[in-house]
Order: C-alpha cells, then sequence, then structure tokens
C-alpha cells in the first residue's frame, strides 16, 4: 500500500506540473479509475472516481426511483451525496409536496445533507465545493460551481442515481476553449455582459461538450460572486464545465469559511486549445440577450424602450451578494415604475441575510420591489413570477428559451442584474449606465 | 426500424420538450408524453405514431438536464432522434433511457416531414424510403451501443449485475 501512494503521489505532482495539460485533462487524469496513472488526454473517454454529487428537486425524485428499481439499498458514500429543495420551495402543489416528501424520507434514510430553501450551486460553493473537487449534479448549471476551481458538470437522474450506486461515472475528457478578459472594466458593464457577450460571439451551441477556461486581468479582480456567473453561463453555450482557476481571491474566500482546497490545479502553459478568445473588455458594454434565444445579443442601447411588465433579479446566475448591492446603490431613492413587478429572489438564505444586515432589503423595498425566499421558482417558471401570455420580464437569469418562465407566448430578455434594475425604474428596457452613480 | 419523420429546427430546448411545469409535478412517462413539444406544436403527442421518427437539425436537447424531455419523446411513442448534433446532457440522458439519440450529418437537408425512413442500427445507416437516399450515421462507443441494445442504463444493470463501465 505504501508504495501505491508513493506511485500516486509521483504522478500526481507529474501531472500537475504538466505544461502540456488543460485544466480538464488534468483534474480529470487524478481523478481517472479505469486506469490509474494513465493521463486522461481531451476526446478520449474515461471513467472517474466523483468527489461530490447532488440533485434538486427536479431531479431527485426521479434518481431515487431509479436507484430502487436498480435495487441498491446504500449509496456509495453518504458524505458525497447532497440533495436540495430549490426548485419549488417552499411547495407550491400537492404533487411537488409529496416529492419533497420522498427527498426528506430518503436522504433521512441514508443519512445524507438535505437542504432547503438555498438555490442548489449557491449552497454547494457556501458550503462543500473546493478547488481540485469533481462534482457532478443533476442540474446543468451544475457548471456554476467551477468558479472556486473544481471540474463540476451536470447529468441526468438515471446518470446520478449510478453514480449514488457506485461512486463512479464515465466522461468524455472535453476539448477546451480559452476566453481569456484583459483590460479594465467600463462603467455598467459586469461578468453577466463579457459572458453574454462571448455566447453571442460563439453562439449557443459554440462550447458544446468542451470546457471553457476563463482567465485574464479582469478575471484577477472578480469576486466569486461575478466568476460564479461567469461558470454557470457556460452551460448556455453548451459547454461541460466553465472553470476559474484557484488563486488568491479563491484562497481568502475559502479560508473565510474554513475550507481547504483538495487539489491546486492550473493549466499547462503549452496545453493545446479548440479556440483561444482574447477580448480587450475596454470596448464592451451592456448586453441582453433577445426572445428566444441567449446567443440572440444585442447591446442594450439598441433595445432600450420596449416596454416590461416584470423585472426578475434571481437565479443561480446573478443573486449573490454583489448582485443585490449593485440593485440596492441603483434603487435607492428611486421607485420602481408604477405598472411593473420587480420580483427579487436572492440565491440563498445567506445572501437573504446579507440583504437584510445591510439594509439592502429596505431600500429595495422602498423602491417598490418584491422580495421572494429563496427558489429557482420564476426562472423555471414554476412559481413566484409566473409570466402570463403577452408579457415581457427582463431577467438577470440564464435562459430566454419560449416558455421558459411561464407562457409560450411570453417573452424574457437576459441581462445583468444593473439592467434588470434599470429597466425596473424606466418601466421599459433601459441602459444602466444612465442610472449608476 | 421503419417510420414517418416529424422535423425539427436547431436548437430545440428541454424547455420546449417538457415545460418544467410539468415535470415539477410528475416522473410519469404517460403524463408528461400528452405535454411533449407542447412549446412548439401543442397537438404534437396526438399526431405521433408508435415507430415515428424526430429528425432535427444541430444542438437537439439543449438547456436543462431533465431526463424527462427524452422520456417524454420516447414515450410519446418515437422510435428514436436522428439529429446533426446533440446537446451532451440530453445525448447521454437519451441512451441512459433506451432512447437512440443518431448524430446523422446531412439528415434535416435529405429528409423532409412526413418521409418515411429506414433506420439501421448494425449497417449504421439512414435510408430514406421517400427519396431512396442513404446516410451514414456517427458510430457510438461500443459500451453505449451495448446500453442501447438492452434497453438502456437501468436494464443493463439488471441484466449484467454492473453499469458498462465497470
Amino acid at each position: 500500500m505504501q508504495r501505491m501512494n508513493i506511485a500516486n503521489k509521483d504522478f500526481q505532482d507529474k501531472v500537475l506540473a504538466d505544461e502540456g495539460l488543460t485544466f480538464s485533462e488534468k483534474i480529470l487524469s487524478l481523478k481517472r479509475s479505469d486506469e490509474p496513472g494513465k493521463v486522461a488526454n481531451a476526446n478520449e473517454i474515461m471513467v472517474a472516481k466523483v468527489d461530490l454529487s447532488m440533485a434538486h428537486d427536479g431531479t431527485a425524485p426521479l434518481a431515487i426511483k431509479v436507484l430502487n428499481e436498480l435495487g441498491i439499498k446504500n449509496v456509495w458514500d453518504s458524505s458525497k451525496v447532497i440533495l436540495h429543495i430549490d426548485h419549488t420551495y417552499p411547495s407550491s402543489s400537492e404533487q411537488i409536496a409529496n416529492f419533497h416528501s420522498i427527498m426528506r424520507k430518503f436522504a433521512k434514510a441514508q443519512g445524507c445533507h438535505i437542504q432547503e430553501g438555498n438555490i442548489c450551486h449557491q449552497y454547494m460553493i457556501e458550503k462543500f465545493v473546493v478547488p481540485g473537487m469533481l462534482i457532478i449534479g443533476a442540474d446543468s448549471h451544475t457548471n456554476t460551481q467551477g468558479c472556486l476551481g473544481a471540474f463540476a458538470t451536470g447529468m441526468g437522474s438515471t446518470e446520478i442515481a449510478a453514480i449514488w450506486a457506485g461512486g463512479k461515472i464515465w466522461l468524455k475528457v472535453p476539448e477546451s476553449i480559452k476566453v481569456i478578459f484583459n483590460g479594465s472594466l467600463p462603467k455598467g458593464v459586469y461578468a453577466k455582459d463579457l459572458i453574454l457577450f462571448t455566447i453571442g460571439k460563439i453562439s449557443c451551441e459554440g462550447a458544446n461538450y468542451k470546457t471553457i477556461e476563463f482567465t485574464g486581468s479582469v478575471i484577477k479582480e472578480f469576486s466569486i460572486d461575478s466568476r460564479a456567473t461567469l461558470c454557470n453561463m457556460t452551460t448556455e453555450a453548451g459547454a461541460k464545465a466553465g472553470i476559474v482557476e484557484m488563486d488568491n481571491v479563491t484562497k481568502e474566500y475559502l479560508m473565510a469559511l474554513g475550507r481547504e482546497p483538495m487539489l491546486e490545479v492550473h493549466a499547462g502553459k503549452e496545453a493545446i486549445y479548440d479556440k483561444v478568445l482574447e477580448e480587450d473588455v475596454e470596448q464592451m458594454e451592456p448586453y441582453v440577450a433577445l426572445p428566444n434565444s441567449v446567443d440572440n445579443v444585442k447591446p442594450v442601447r439598441e433595445v432600450e424602450g420596449i416596454p416590461i411588465d416584470q423585472a426578475f433579479l434571481g437565479s443561480c446566475t446573478n443573486a449573490r451578494p454583489e448582485d443585490l448591492m449593485i440593485a440596492a446603490r441603483m434603487l435607492k431613492g428611486r421607485k420602481v415604475k408604477e405598472g411593473v413587478r420587480l420580483i427579487v429572489t436572492p440565491a440563498s438564505k445567506s445572501v437573504y441575510k446579507f440583504a437584510l444586515r445591510n439594509e439592502i432589503a429596505n431600500i429595495l423595498m422602498e423602491a417598490g420591489a418584491f422580495i421572494t425566499s429563496p427558489t429557482c421558482g420564476a426562472c423555471v417558471g414554476t412559481h413566484c413570477g409566473v409570466l402570463g401570455a403577452g408579457e415581457v420580464c427582463i431577467s438577470s437569469s440564464n435562459r430566454n428559451f419560449i416558455g421558459r418562465m411561464g407562457s409560450t407566448e411570453s417573452k424574457v430578455y437576459l441581462a445583468s442584474p444593473a439592467t434588470v434594475i434599470a429597466s425596473a425604474i424606466k418601466g421599459k428596457i433601459a441602459d444602466p449606465r444612465d442610472y449608476l452613480r | 426500424m421503419i417510420g414517418r419523420v416529424w422535423k425539427f429546427s436547431d436548437n430545440i430546448d428541454t424547455d420546449v420538450i417538457i415545460p418544467y411545469k410539468y415535470k415539477a409535478r410528475s416522473i410519469d412517462p404517460k403524463e408528461l408524453a400528452e405535454h411533449c413539444m407542447e412549446g412548439i406544436d401543442p397537438e404534437f403527442s396526438k399526431k405521433v405514431k408508435k415507430g415515428d421518427f424526430i429528425v432535427a437539425g444541430r444542438n437537439f436537447g439543449c438547456g436543462s438536464s431533465r431526463e424527462q424531455a427524452p422520456v417524454a419523446i420516447k414515450a410519446c411513442g418515437i422510435s428514436a432522434v436522428i439529429a446533426e448534433s446533440f446537446a451532451r446532457i440530453f445525448y447521454r440522458n437519451a441512451i441512459n433511457i433506451g432512447l437512440p439519440a443518431i448524430v446523422c450529418k446531412g439528415i434535416s437537408k435529405e429528409t423532409n416531414e412526413g418521409d418515411l425512413i429506414e433506420l439501421d442500427l448494425k449497417e449504421g445507416t439512414v435510408k430514406n424510403l421517400s427519396n431512396g437516399k442513404v446516410i451514414k450515421i456517427n458510430k457510438q462507443p461500443d459500451f453505449l451501443e451495448r446500453m442501447l441494445e438492452v434497453g438502456g442504463l437501468i436494464e443493463y444493470y439488471k441484466k449484467f449485475g454492473k453499469f458498462p463501465w465497470e
């Protein structure tokens, strides 16, 4: 055993120091279980050991059913299975309440962690994710968790059940795209604008099956909140994962929460990329994705004036402390336009408490915002802000597909929190630069 | 497998295939099937006959990880989805639940709605019986083919007592 460990350590050191490998190749090489000690190169199919797995009330009930059908009594490691009740929380119907009950019973019987009332990805970031983990979640936006230097990706319920059974899963090692953001960010431009711009450029399938690694001077300055927004939206370009490597910002964030990295992985300097995009952010401006596709991106100033019924500040994309602070700064002493609903859904209880502690909640409510408890509700059109026929919404969330937030005859425009708030004040899609003090 | 073609464009997302409001309250395939493709064609589930095919453009099944999307399609009676390309989670989900997701470059150009086509997984071809064109399909990794042959991941595990990657 002693010798195996030394061999493992040697392999780990060799992989981490290899200048020819991408972040994904390195991390997946080290998680490999089909041929331990063999480097996993892009496009190779391999089997990996999973460090953390998760599912929520939209996916866990089916995963639990599958696990039962497989005849598996116990999950492989109850400390690595996290359940979230977030998509429709608190439940909006009897059927959904029954699904929640199934999850609570399962978690109790298995001894695994279950939480209610925090959006899953934000909760994972706050409580569990550390650099160097391989995380598989039954949710497409699991990519979000790559903001802490982990490899995090989404799968469906049946595969999550298979992971719960044995702790392993097959993966095709993705090729990688490097996106470099340099320069200093102009006023009114945020992480959301950068990623909308990028998706507009590469299209909604532009990163299919690939990892997007974010780097550059702008990223180094970005908070974990902003990094989460970037990684979250990689899903909308079809990416398997979005990564911001561990750095001092990551270390400080983790230190404050008392967590240690598992592995510090950095892409090799000579790694081969499918594509490298280098963007000077000084040329950028606030953007909006027009219905019904996230790659239908235009500068806000080109679509200013479109009347809205609802402005939504929420979802796993943009409902963190930083986003709520922007909203409060803009809304202080102002009012939401009469006839427009501004719905604010903090991403977690901790974000909600932050808003209460710092007078943010007060400012938002004084301005006329309606604050809901944390849930995925409005973004997935299940409750707390479902759109009716003919309604128009500007949203800080991630998808504007037909019927995503409710009626198939509603329209969703995606934008940064600042653009959402500017539009709520004006009652029409508006440029946030006109409202920033 | 021989069946009629239902054609769809590029970037058909899972919110269109099965809206969240339905999947939130049910995991029953029959109930999900009733709302399949509702975002584009509310009558779709009524029009489909058992054995029909969905033929689509690029990036079919993009969006949410909901497995209920391929489940709804399969429960409608669709025997396979043949597309120029698939979004990654949909592709995995479809095969896991035993719905063939077939990558076939050029399929959207060579087929029209209502055409009769024959999918031959052994030969690796799609034959359009309405115009005589034969198109090659992309070969899948062997373990995925084995999984599809027995009807998906659950059936594979039941039959062999292990997962295909073990």
